[in-house]
């Protein structure tokens, strides 16, 4: 028999459990000269904010060892030119769009969310509180837990979709930070954004990007998602999505072992754009052979002690 | 562009640390315009997790060409390729250079492995007329592979004329008075730089071929970013936009 792929995330429901991270798709357009965007379970929109914003000054971007230091400094062209320019190409597929929403100010959230209330393309919010690269908002958010109860309380108030909260793994505590987005209404939450680096010019002694510090992705980060994933799963009753490094379908397979109801592919998209649409297939041909009826039973299945 | 795996036929070492790959593959050697590039995975492991962006260079029949110099470990693992070695490649990408039907004295100007992208450009150019220009510090830096009686210049004079390569164009500007040019260039920031100051103030028109570090090479990481001439609040990308740009469009 054919496996359920399909999974359900605090009412957002995908055809499987394999998303694209934000900032790493665009709004879908460029990756889809690789792939059949249909045959992905979601995309997560680059993030978004009231106004447009420029971004970093280059030298944006530092490869580091299994992985990569970016500052891109959410560079986006603002919700209006999102609605407007954006959305309807991803209109057109089958596939949950997912977007998410940066701003300085918890009124700005508010505001970017009833902007996107209503209309049918987008399917949830993911509310990234936990940018490292920008000074105002993002880790000042992430990393403060009264930010991050008043901005779930109030998003969560007035969106008509579901509302995941996008939690730093620059914290002790990840799982404090998912029962406070719970307990303030959030549907989900996804783990994790990128961790704080840098990387310095020996030579010049300067370092490599503008912005000093960038968030450190790829498979470097891959065993600290893990860890926060499994903390916030064996800690507090809440969806999770899993993001850090995923290279390949074992990962995925291994994200939800420790509690991701689904995942989100980043940094391995610049790599290798026709990946997600492979793991997808392999996802398929591991649940047969392991004879998983439903993959979303898989999900928090590990085995402790 | 498209994610291709090729077969790499050649590895030519053209002079100290620089290198030829030649690759076969029918679909990019027809698709690919001189000034585009290809991202390239050097490895199959994670190190270096990230693709190589690479000018082609040219093309010869069914084989595509790069050039590289080996600075860092990814064109040292592409120094050792060899033949029968596959080569996984995002291509063509970018946009390249634009040549005119007419395309009237066309003036490349090339500093060190600036000059990858031309022996392409040259061959594209056919039988029209071509001057071409090249630079680097010293003798052992001038690469002229693939160029049409290159004109030299040295920063140390050990070859051709002494000084830099816009210096050395901007002298030769009074010959081209009253002709119709289009200058092409490639090379380090600086050479651009002072290139793109001399053209705008002379008028000419040019096209400069940018660089910069970049993860994806077709706009999705937005890790490229290069500022535009006239601010509009955005930048342009070099992977998407470029990585060739009229010389009036950007500032570098």
């Amino acid at each position: 028999m054919k496996t359920d792929l399909s999974v359900n995330i605090g009412g957002l429901k995908l055809k499987n459990p394999v998303l694209l991270a934000s900032g790493t798709v665009g709004y879908g357009y460029e990756i889809s000269n690789f792939i059949d965007l249909n045959t992905i379970g979601g995309i997560v929109t680059k993030s978004i904010s009231l106004k447009p914003r420029k971004g970093n000054p280059p030298q944006r971007i530092v490869e580091t060892p299994s992985g990569m230091l970016n500052a891109i400094g959410l560079a986006n062209v603002g919700i209006e030119e999102f609605i407007s320019e954006k959305l309807p190409f991803l209109a057109a597929y089958d596939t949950a769009v997912i977007c998410n929403i940066a701003a300085s100010t918890v009124d700005e959230y508010v505001e970017c969310v009833r902007l996107l209330n209503g209309n049918e393309t987008v399917k949830a919010f993911e509310i990234n509180v936990s940018c490292p690269n920008v000074k105002e908002g993002g880790l000042i958010f992430g990393n403060d837990i009264k930010y991050v109860a008043e901005i779930t309380g109030k998003v969560k108030k007035v969106a008509d979709k579901p509302v995941i909260i996008k939690l730093s793994p620059n914290t002790s505590n990840i799982s404090e930070f998912a029962r406070t987005a719970k307990e303030n209404g959030a549907d989900a939450v996804s783990a994790i954004n990128t961790l704080v680096g840098t990387s310095f010019n020996i030579y010049t002694r300067r370092p490599n990007i503008f912005n000093v510090t960038g968030g450190l992705s790829g498979p470097a980060i891959k065993p600290v998602a893990l860890a926060k994933v499994l903390e916030i799963s064996r800690k507090c009753d809440i969806p999770v999505i899993g993001i850090g490094g995923i290279s390949g379908w074992e990962d995925v397979v291994e994200f939800m072992i420790v509690g991701a109801s689904a995942v989100q592919i980043g940094t391995l998209n610049f790599v290798d754009p026709t990946a997600p649409q492979i793991i997808v297939d392999k996802l398929e041909e591991y649940c047969n052979k392991m004879k998983i009826e439903q993959i979303r039973s898989l999900t928090a299945t590990y085995e402790l002690g | 562009m498209i994610v291709s795996k090729v077969t790499v036929t050649a590895l030519e070492k053209i002079q100290d640390r620089v290198f030829l790959i030649k690759c076969h593959s029918p679909y990019l050697a027809k698709n690919f315009e001189p000034g585009q590039f290809a991202n390239i995975k050097v490895s199959e492991s994670n190190f270096p997790l990230l693709r190589r962006p690479f000018s082609v260079c040219d093309v010869e029949g069914d084989e595509i060409v790069f050039m590289f110099a080996v600075h860092g470990a990814g064109t040292e693992i592409l120094s050792n390729k060899r033949p029968g070695d596959t080569l996984d490649l995002i291509a063509p990408l970018g946009k390249g250079f634009n040549i005119s039907d007419d395309p009237g004295v066309s003036v490349i100007v090339a500093g060190g492995i600036g000059a990858a992208p031309f022996p392409f450009l040259t061959r594209a150019l056919g039988d029209s007329r071509v001057i071409t220009y090249v630079g680097g510090r010293s003798s052992g830096d001038v690469i002229t592979y693939g160029l049409r009686s290159p004109k030299v210049a040295t920063d140390d004079g050990s070859i051709g004329f002494k000084g830099n390569i816009v210096d050395y164009f901007g002298s030769e500007l009074p010959n081209y008075a009253g002709q119709r040019i289009k200058v092409y260039a490639c090379g380090p920031n600086p050479m651009l730089r002072a290139l793109q100051k001399l053209l705008i103030t002379s008028g000419i028109e040019g096209e400069l071929s940018t660089e910069s570090a970049m993860a994806c090479g077709f706009g999705i990481c937005q890790g490229c970013p290069i500022e535009k001439s006239e601010a509009d609040g955005r930048y342009l990308l070099i992977c998407k936009d470029g990585p060739v740009f009229n010389a009036k469009d950007v500032v570098i």
